[in-house]
């Protein structure tokens, strides 16, 4: 198969079919999102209108937002354990100190997004695996969350809670920040030239080292943004729920990688696809109440997600290698 | 490979990175005793290695899946760990002459998990992280559909032999100390050791001199599996009784392990003696800030920056190209 792979394709006609392919690839993940929502409309016609949407996406906004903050870590080469506590934690800020003493609470959540450029310095630095070390911050972030507010509760400030049930006239508002979310993630990371640059570090680190960028720089700007990101997804989380607990957000770790690979996103080589990430969250949010119209047990969920995630993938698989067998 | 061999030997005691795993573990049992004044040193040590017993198998499973190159990592032990508990106790249905059976049934349903996730990364070419951690999604909702409302006691029998000591030290220990012993033989001695370390060096270079990659890769999967679901059950006797988040604790363990003992994360260079070292130290890190009586948020705090502190320290491999 290497062997294969490893022939241009120098025909007219290879060359077409590569850019099929790549079409198909790059379809993929909105196709899976309209077929969901088509069966959603089958099951139930009246979940597909404004109300209905509103109702069932209200959570897309925080997941989307931590998807896009996974993407900017995936994109090079590193993942991201720790996000879902890292909502958790910021939803505790949220609730308590951005409340009562709105100044402390942001300068809390700047040296938040601090934090996290260090751990991407340190791991730049050290070459460290980033797994492990993002998984001991999932731990790190956990604890501070629970000293933060020990039990569940606290009060989401009013201008957030009232920001998050804003009503927008025609399109539903989790609709209308899906799109700005991933617009101006698409316009910054894929639209810019440094973005071109920050993708690099992750698609040929020594190649863009060489040409005078700095990888440390651009590692620690990916990881602040994947904290920034997460700031966001936290503060959204808040203004939905109106009240906060350490463990809100565990599960947001697993969603967001599973939301980027399910928008097309690569482990490897800074292929990572902004508009595709929202579309997974989109998905993936979606997906649990296709399961709920179809009768299916909240037991197998999880199962529904997992399901989901390993049917795109073997679609994706199917894609490439047909290509490849042409 | 005998060069290798004697530079190992020649190698100074110090530079062996499970060393310091050992030495973590009796410093911070010495703080603690330091603040009890000496009260209840002995109890540390026997309820600290019981639990480390625990990580230690986890710990192995990791360590196997690790070895086999970059990318190779076990996210499902802690679904697969829940899922075994309740088919284990289920199974034995607190009859003692059942426990083997239940045994049996908990490695079987690991086994079966560990084949999944391989399924899944060969069929669907996708990274082990992302295949093991679709297959936890889908474990987990059979763990909750098969285990609701269980509430299945272990076997009187079985619970005792979890928990029994002689001299102090747990049964189950002794037995877990023995278990190492042959998978450091399994490991170093066998073929399928060291192809699991060859291919973890140089998966190219593996697969062009001849060795089976995928059936080892197979192997080693199934192996994490049954491990898994064999500390499922073990647990399960220990805490009197199955749960689906009795995992849930392993899945940083496992991973935590496994790096703080030497084992190279980027595969081709285990060590099971390390995986012991570290099992120790983190359990005993978690008796000692117990002792302390500091608040679980402090505790998850403390465990975290250690970890990333033991890591920082030992540094990554040094990029070469």
């Amino acid at each position: 198969m290497s062997v294969q792979s490893q022939v241009a394709p120098t025909s007219i006609g290879m060359s077409r079919l590569h850019d099929g392919r790549r079409l198909l690839r790059a379809v993929l993940p909105a196709l899976s999102l309209a077929l969901i929502i088509l069966a959603i409309w089958a099951l139930n016609p009246r979940a597909i209108s404004y109300f209905g949407l509103t109702l069932m996406l209200s959570l897309a906004v925080p997941v989307a937002l931590a998807t896009v903050g996974q993407m900017m870590v995936m994109a090079v080469n590193d993942l991201d354990l720790s996000i879902g506590s890292f909502v958790g934690l910021v939803g505790c800020v949220t609730a308590t100190w951005l409340r009562d003493e709105p100044l402390i609470g942001v300068l809390i959540l700047v040296g938040l997004v601090l934090a996290y450029m260090l751990v991407g310095a340190m791991i730049h630095l050290r070459n460290l695996p980033s797994i492990v070390v993002t998984l001991g911050m999932f731990f790190v972030w956990q604890g501070l969350a629970i000293l933060v507010l020990p039990k569940p509760g606290g009060h989401a400030p009013d201008w957030l809670h009232g920001l998050m049930a804003v009503k927008t006239p025609l399109v539903p508002f989790p609709i209308v920040a899906a799109l700005v979310i991933g617009i101006v993630a698409y316009v910054g990371l894929m639209r810019t030239s440094y973005g071109v640059i920050l993708r690099g570090a992750g698609g040929n680190p020594v190649a863009v080292s060489r040409a005078g960028w700095s990888l440390l720089r651009g590692k620690m700007i990916m990881f602040g943004l994947a904290g920034f990101c997460g700031v966001l997804a936290g503060m959204a989380l808040i203004g939905l729920t109106t009240s906060a607990d350490a463990n809100l957000a565990n599960g947001y770790t697993l969603l967001s990688i599973a939301g980027v690979i399910l928008g097309g996103g690569e482990f490897v080589g800074g292929r990572v696809s902004p508009i595709g990430a929202v579309i997974g969250a989109l998905t993936l949010t979606l997906a649990g109440s296709l399961l709920n119209f179809m009768h299916i047990s909240p037991d197998w969920q999880v199962a529904g997600q997992g399901a989901i995630l390993i049917v795109v993938l073997a679609a994706r698989t199917l894609i490439n290698r047909a290509g490849v067998s042409a | 490979m005998t060069g290798s061999r004697i530079k190992l030997l020649a190698q100074p005691l110090f530079s062996q990175p499970w060393l310091w795993s050992f030495v973590g573990a009796v410093s911070v049992w010495i703080a603690a005793i330091t603040y009890t004044g000496g009260y209840g040193a002995g109890g540390m040590v026997s309820a600290t290695i019981a639990l480390a017993a625990f990580s230690a198998i986890v710990g192995i499973a990791q360590m196997f899946v690790v070895t086999l190159g970059p990318g190779n990592v076990d996210l499902s032990l802690p679904a697969n760990i829940g899922l075994a508990s309740a088919v284990a106790m289920k199974v034995m249905g607190g009859d003692d002459s059942m426990i083997a059976a239940g045994l049996a049934a908990a490695i079987a349903s690991g086994v079966g998990i560990g084949l999944a996730n391989y399924l899944l990364i060969r069929l669907l070419r996708i990274p082990p992280i992302i295949a093991t951690l679709s297959a936890s999604f889908v474990i987990q909702s059979i763990g909750i559909s098969y285990g609701r409302g269980l509430q299945v006691k272990p076997p009187p029998g079985f619970a005792a032999a979890t928990s029994d000591q002689v001299g102090g030290i747990s049964l189950l220990a002794i037995a877990a100390v023995a278990f190492s012993v042959l998978i450091g033989l399994l490991l170093h001695r066998t073929a399928f050791g060291r192809s699991v370390a060859a291919i973890g060096q140089n998966a190219r270079a593996a697969r062009l001199a001849g060795l089976p990659v995928e059936r080892v890769r197979l192997m080693t999967y199934a192996l994490s599996g049954a491990l898994g679901g064999l500390c499922g059950a073990l647990l399960a006797g220990y805490f009197r009784g199955s749960s689906l988040d009795i995992g849930n604790e392993y899945l940083l363990t496992s991973i935590a392990v496994v790096v703080i003992g030497g084992t190279s994360v980027a595969g081709g260079k285990a060590n099971v003696t390390g995986v012991w070292g570290a099992s120790l130290f983190l359990v005993m890190l978690l008796t000692m800030l117990n002792t302390f009586g500091v608040s679980a948020g402090v505790r998850l705090l403390v465990t975290g920056l250690v970890i990333i502190a033991v890591i920082v320290a030992a540094g990554g491999p040094r990029n070469t190209r």
